[in-house]
């Protein structure tokens, strides 16, 4: 419990993240772990959880009080995200978009009236929100966007379509990212509160996924949906500024997810490790399978503390672009490697489902994907080097 | 009605407990101490009987300085008010002693506990604080109804139930089942966090028993593998006769 000034480290946790990492724990094992295996199989959309999520605040982390949230900041988003993950990833996955991208987004940027009428009721878990930045034709280079957003009197006519959008399906309120001048390229991105109830705007096809499976991922389709204008966030040509900016806050979530996971996973390897007997004694007494377990345990650790000093940072208002990123890269490749060392560890039984280590690898792909991929996140922290390190 | 919840801080059930060589105390080593876990059905018996009946309800302990935070969870489940009687070392006379002339001067109706605590599991909280004040006490109800004065409450007993009544005051241990204790919510914990935690000075009372020693019971592994011949399953039968003597 020391603090590192120069580089701007605090190891201790207060008191009340004690207490929500502790309320966060014992709702996953209770109320999630019993379930994990079915929704993974059925791919049903969690409602049950979610709303007993929301009951407990959940769904309302980063959004204070007066609006209907918990008003509390990336550290405690990132215990209950790892927590959750550490017991089901594709639930934590729904909590982190819902809270860190839609929720948040339209908090930080929206107007009093934005924040009223849709933030309340997602904060309260009422309703559930989605993010649609990705399309179609340009994931990475969300710069390429092809949805475009016409002025017509008091308001905007949106045109196109958004791809893998998580809570496609089943959030009636999203945030959605279009054009409102294609020549100017990204400066000519603006974000829009777009709703369900807004005539032509629906989810078309559901996906069915390799992990995550029971996250609703599902494309957005926006046949000229008309638009209030007062539901642009900010100012005409923000939008993709704002988008980076959420992003780096997704990241740190996305990073304590990986985290969790990979926690989860590592438990599930060390207990297998003490059951197993072969040439007459527990796996872990095997040096080979005890290394690894020494190695996966180190890396989470090393994970876990790049996720939180980003989540610190950017609950102080410090830059923490590169290091959201630097974690959000580590974490969700060592959370790729872990499960796939506690399937190792667990031999065959590790690749069938009685076992939890075959899901945690089919759900720890995608982190390596989603919110930018690890090719993106080493551009991102490569250019900010540049920028620190720039000779004359 | 005022309610005084009574919950105590313990060890957590995976901690590994020593005892010191000398057999006077116990060694914790860094054990992470936890809400006792029945008495998580206590506060929520509390605070269901207030929704019912109105009134407010007291969180109390009687302990270190430390078991504050079973306090805030107290809060942040939902009692109104929380207080610490910081007294350590006390057998369980001193601490029903303490709960006791809390209870009255609060003039408490009903006090709940949980079934035992896990740490020393002497189960003489109820019956003891009951006798104190010179009121009834219930031990180890799975179900609670009160009306006006009268309390109708279940026992669980093998192959069935038992059940009692009896009037208000009354003090009442809990068993596991008889609610669902509630999640605090996450603003609910952010706003216990600036409550404040009442202390009040411990009553001096002499201790009726003191601890002579403590020892580690001797782990009897006796267990014998047998194979699934004729002779093995013949042999299995008389140690179930003979030894077991279970048949
Ligand atoms: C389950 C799931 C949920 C999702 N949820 C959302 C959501 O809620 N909202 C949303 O907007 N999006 C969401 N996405 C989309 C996700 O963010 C994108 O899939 C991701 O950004 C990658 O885009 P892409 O799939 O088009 O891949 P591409 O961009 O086509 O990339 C393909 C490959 O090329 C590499 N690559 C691309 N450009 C470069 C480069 N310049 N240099 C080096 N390598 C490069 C990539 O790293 C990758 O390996 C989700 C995706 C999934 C699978």
């Amino acid at each position: 419990m020391y603090e590192v000034v120069s580089h701007g480290v605090s190891f201790a946790f207060s008191q009340e993240q004690e207490q929500i990492r502790q309320l966060a724990r014992e709702f996953a094992e209770a109320e999630i772990r019993p379930h994990v295996a079915y929704y993974d199989e059925t791919q049903e959309f969690p409602h049950e959880i979610f709303r007993k999520l929301g009951e407990l605040g959940f769904l309302g982390i980063l959004i204070p009080p007066d609006c209907g949230g918990a008003g509390l900041g990336a550290i405690e988003c990132a215990i209950i995200v790892e927590e959750i993950a550490r017991i089901c990833p594709a639930v934590a996955l729904g909590v982190a978009a819902h809270n860190g991208l839609c929720t948040y987004h339209i908090y930080r940027y929206g107007s009093q009236a934005l924040r009223e009428r849709y933030v309340r009721p997602l904060a309260q878990g009422e309703t559930l929100g989605a993010w649609g930045l990705t399309e179609p034709g340009s994931g990475s280079d969300a710069g390429a966007m092809q949805t475009i957003a016409i002025r017509d009197g008091d308001h905007y006519i949106l045109r196109g379509s958004k791809n893998f959008i998580t809570h496609g399906n089943v959030g009636s309120i999203a945030v959605i990212m279009a054009k409102t001048d294609p020549a100017k390229g990204k400066r000519g991105i603006s974000a829009f509160v777009v709703d369900k109830s807004m005539p032509g705007f629906y989810a078309s096809k559901k996906e069915n996924k390799v992990g995550m499976r029971c996250s609703d991922t599902a494309s957005l389709v926006l046949d000229d949906v008309r638009v209030p204008a007062t539901n642009l966030l900010g100012q005409e040509g923000e939008g993709f500024q704002q988008a980076l900016a959420i992003l780096d806050g997704g990241r740190v979530t996305i990073a304590a997810l990986s985290v969790g996971l990979a926690q989860g996973a590592f438990e599930a390897a060390m207990k297998y490790a003490q059951e197993r007997i072969q040439f007459g004694k527990p796996l872990i007494e095997h040096q080979a399978v005890a290394m690894k377990l020494a190695r996966m345990n180190m890396e989470i650790e090393a994970a876990r503390l790049l996720t939180y000093r980003a989540a610190w940072l950017r609950d102080r208002g410090e830059p923490f672009r590169q290091e959201a990123s630097q974690a959000k890269l580590f974490a969700s490749e060592i959370a790729v490697r872990t499960a796939e060392d506690a399937i190792q560890i667990h031999g065959g039984y590790g690749y069938i489902k009685e076992f939890p280590v075959e899901k945690y690898w089919r759900d720890s792909k995608l982190l390596t994907i989603g919110e930018g991929t690890s090719e993106i996140q080493r551009i991102v922290i490569a250019r900010s080097l540049l920028e620190q390190y720039r000779s004359k | 009605m005022t309610i005084l919840a009574c919950i105590s801080y313990v060890p957590d059930t995976a901690a590994k407990i020593g005892v010191t060589a000398d057999g006077s105390g116990l060694e914790l080593g860094g054990a992470k101490y936890i809400l006792n876990p029945y008495d998580e059905f206590a506060i929520e018996e509390a605070l269901l009987q207030r929704e019912r009946h109105g009134g407010r309800v007291v969180a109390l302990t009687v302990g270190s300085d430390a078991a504050k935070e079973i306090l805030r969870t107290a809060l942040a489940m939902g009692a109104d008010s929380a207080v610490i009687i910081p007294a350590t070392g006390l057998d369980s006379f001193g601490v029903a002693a303490n709960i006791a002339a809390y209870a009255k001067a609060i003039d408490a109706s009903l006090v709940l506990l949980g079934r035992q605590s896990i740490d020393h599991d002497s189960f003489q909280m109820a019956s003891t604080v009951g006798a104190l004040l010179g009121v009834p006490s219930i031990s180890v109800v799975s179900k609670l109804e009160i009306e006006s004065d009268r309390v109708r409450a279940e026992r669980d007993i093998e192959g069935g139930k038992e059940v009692l009544e009896a009037t208000l005051p009354l003090v009442v241990s809990v068993q596991k089942g008889i609610n669902n204790p509630r999640y605090p919510k996450l603003p609910e914990i952010m706003k216990a966090k600036s409550k404040p935690i009442e202390s009040v000075e411990p009553v001096a009372v002499s201790p009726r028993a003191a601890m002579v020693r403590y020892q580690v019971p001797q782990l009897k592994r006796a267990n014998k593998i047998l194979g699934d011949s004729d002779a093995d399953i013949a042999e299995f039968v008389r140690l179930l006769h003979e030894e077991a003597k279970v048949i």
